[in-house]
């Protein structure tokens, strides 16, 4: 299978501080790959990488065989950990935004999923909570039919109702040739739709492999793995 | 259709137990079509890949059969069905011998007892 995404030895540091240290990954198209760690392990620093957001300090990464930059700009579709849409938008505006940013934005996805919701695109952003907001944010990202979805944080700010419609819409949105990256510590929430896992700690991976290897050997959840792995 | 998924075992391992109690209990009924791969695991929550490893799995044992253009069916052999009932009950026997045992009671002592309940049951 060819690789979506691949980095070699990538490094970030700010001063003298290390965020990424020679990370190597491979990781192939078709996937919904979880990237965990504790707090400020380099999980933002690495999908900030991923966003031409921040350039690597040392070593590459590649998606679908190009550096970050216009080309796949097109190709990845990036959920923030904070919004940077404004406030005064309706959701009827923004989305007519993301069409004249976006040629792979499907609208008319993006207003089926607001349906579901119960979401009236004539709201204005600052009218609603910060579950809601999440959740109008994550529809916009998930209507485009991108290559790569790189989901920063996408469950912390919702209940777990809600974060199971989210986890939903991830799993019928995603489309077989494409890759989900979800960044998150909350594991036990998300680890029955994952394939593949990564472990990050103080800027390295330690640990990539599959939920289910990692239930077989370790007759473990994802979950408790993480605790113990990461144990204060 | 409720799916109860453990957090300590290989998912695909779980949901092949549960999809043979769905075809032995008759959720599924013989010969029946099912669902494609993305509504069954989006209905158990869990990821398309893992869905198509376990149902490839069922497909090996001969439980489930797929035909290439119209989608995935139950066995229509009733004596493959019944094997496999059988063979779910025995693992819940051994399961539930090897408690009972833990628990420090002898052969005699588990079938009375499992002789009376079942009397009770029937009334």
């Amino acid at each position: 299978m060819s690789n979506l995404l691949e980095c070699k030895d990538l490094t970030k540091t700010f001063g003298s501080t290390i965020a990424l240290m020679n990370v190597n990954l491979e990781i192939a198209r078709g996937r919904i790959v979880g990237l965990l760690g504790p707090n400020a392990s380099g999980k933002t620093t690495f999908i900030k990488l991923c966003n031409e957001l921040l350039t690597p300090t040392r070593g590459e990464i590649l998606i679908g065989g190009h550096k970050p930059g216009i080309t796949t700009k097109g190709m990845v579709s990036y959920l923030p950990e904070r919004t940077y849409l404004n406030d005064w938008m309706r959701v009827s505006d923004i989305i007519e935004f993301f069409k004249d940013f976006y040629d792979n934005f499907n609208p008319e996805k993006a207003h089926d999923m607001l349906g579901k919701l119960g979401i009236n695109p004539k709201d204005r952003l600052k009218t609603m909570s910060k579950g809601t907001k999440e959740k109008v944010q994550l529809i916009l990202v998930m209507s485009r039919e991108a290559d790569l979805y790189l989901l920063d944080e996408p469950i912390g700010g919702v209940d777990p109702a809600a974060r199971d419609y989210i986890l939903d819409t991830i799993l019928s949105n995603y489309r077989e040739d494409a890759t989900v990256i979800i960044s998150t510590h909350l594991i036990s929430d998300i680890e029955k739709i994952l394939d593949d896992v990564i472990f990050i700690k103080e800027g390295q991976v330690v640990l990539q492999k599959t939920v289910d290897e990692i239930r077989e050997e370790s007759g473990k959840s994802v979950d408790a793995l993480f605790r113990e792995v990461f144990r204060c | 259709m409720h799916w109860d998924l453990s957090s300590d075992r290989p998912i695909y391992a779980q949901i092949i137990e549960q999809m043979e109690l769905m075809i032995c209990s008759g959720v599924y009924p013989l010969g029946s079509k099912l669902p494609s791969v993305r509504d069954l695991a989006q209905e158990a929550a869990v990821n398309p890949n893992t869905m198509q490893r376990a149902l490839s799995r069922l497909e090996e044992t001969g439980l489930i059969y797929s035909l290439r253009t119209s989608g995935r069916f139950v066995t229509e052999d009733v004596n493959m069905i019944e094997m496999t009932r059988k063979r779910i009950a025995r693992e819940h026997i051994q399961d539930f011998l090897d408690r009972m045992i833990r628990l420090g009671f002898q052969q005699e002592d588990i079938v009375s007892m499992l002789m009376d309940m079942s009397k009770e049951l029937k009334k």
